[in-house]
């Protein structure tokens, strides 16, 4: 049963966190959340980023945050990954599987996977 | 919308975009009746405004110049024989008791009512995207109650944000274990 003693560990486990505060995150996920994106599928995308950068361990240097319409509805789920000093990355028609695969390959391999991204649609 | 919880999802941004430090998410259900209901203190809308809101070509969005979030939900409603309506006040015309109530009742028994789907998910994304916003969920059926407040957990928690991860993990498991004990 979950309970809010679980609630309280998690407290002071993230206290002793201190250096992981938020803001400190040098890369932003950003997912497109306005009406055109939930009807095409962006709430389980962002599911997949959320939990996935945590089991890839990455929450600390990440932050997955969600926004309203993009403006090109029709290649949604739109996903923005801006990097500290990179351009910024335009993963469009995006799935959960997809959004795994960029984590993994992307986010902790460095490498963007192309045939994702809108310049190549 | 596939499920009805994505546009509940929909919805209740609307009430984040209205900048509510308060938002009820409050599903109600009888035997034939699904009633949802998002309550915000939000800035409101003018009565100008609202008498168009269910029209899609009326929108706050300023990349395209249609909304098509409440007219889904009120054609999802009344396809099912139900109802959809929605009151607001604004914050000029009411500066102490402002916000905006709106709320959808469905037909469970039509064919054209559609599945409530993953409320959890519609839950949490709504909480990790908006930790600021106390969130005060509730759906009561005949036979079950699952309810959530964001601030009962905001007390628990002091500093460590609502949209830490950890946290997000555990509102998901809290929520899935009370709808698993239905």
């Amino acid at each position: 049963m979950k309970s809010l003693a679980e609630l309280a560990a998690i407290k002071e486990k993230m206290q002793n966190k201190v250096v992981l505060r938020e803001g400190s995150s040098e890369t932003r996920v950003v997912v497109g959340m306005a009406t055109c994106g939930i009807a095409a599928g962006a709430r389980p995308v962002l599911n997949a980023f959320v939990e996935e950068v945590g089991a890839q361990g990455l929450a600390g240097n990440i932050m997955v945050t969600q926004t309203g319409c993009i403006g090109i509805c029709q290649y949604e789920p739109v996903v923005e990954v801006y990097e500290a000093g990179k351009e910024k990355i335009t993963y469009v028609k995006m799935t959960p599987e997809k959004a795994k695969e960029v984590v993994e390959k992307h986010l902790k391999g460095g490498k963007v996977i192309d045939e994702y991204t809108i310049s190549n649609v | 919308m596939k499920e009805l919880s994505l546009n509940i999802l929909d919805i209740a941004k609307n009430s984040v975009k209205a900048g509510a430090d308060t938002v009820y998410v409050t599903l109600t259900e009888t035997d034939d009746t699904f009633t949802m209901q998002i309550s915000d203190n939000g800035c409101g809308m003018k009565p100008d405004f609202l008498r168009t809101v269910t029209d899609p070509f009326s929108t706050t969005r300023t990349t395209r110049k249609v909304g098509m979030g409440i007219p889904f939900l009120k054609l999802a409603a009344e396809q099912t024989g139900g109802s959809f309506s929605i009151e607001s006040k604004h914050e000029s015309d009411y500066p102490g008791d402002h916000g905006t109530v709106t709320t959808a009742v469905f037909n469970k028994n039509s064919i054209d009512f559609t599945p409530l789907g993953d409320i959890v998910s519609s839950v949490t994304t709504l909480i990790q995207g908006s930790p600021d916003i106390r969130w005060i969920f509730s759906h009561t059926s005949p036979d079950n109650e699952v309810s959530l407040d964001t601030q009962e957990l905001k007390e628990v928690l002091g500093d460590v944000p609502l949209d830490n991860l950890e946290v997000i993990l555990w509102i998901k498991g809290y929520l899935e274990e009370a709808y698993e004990n239905c």
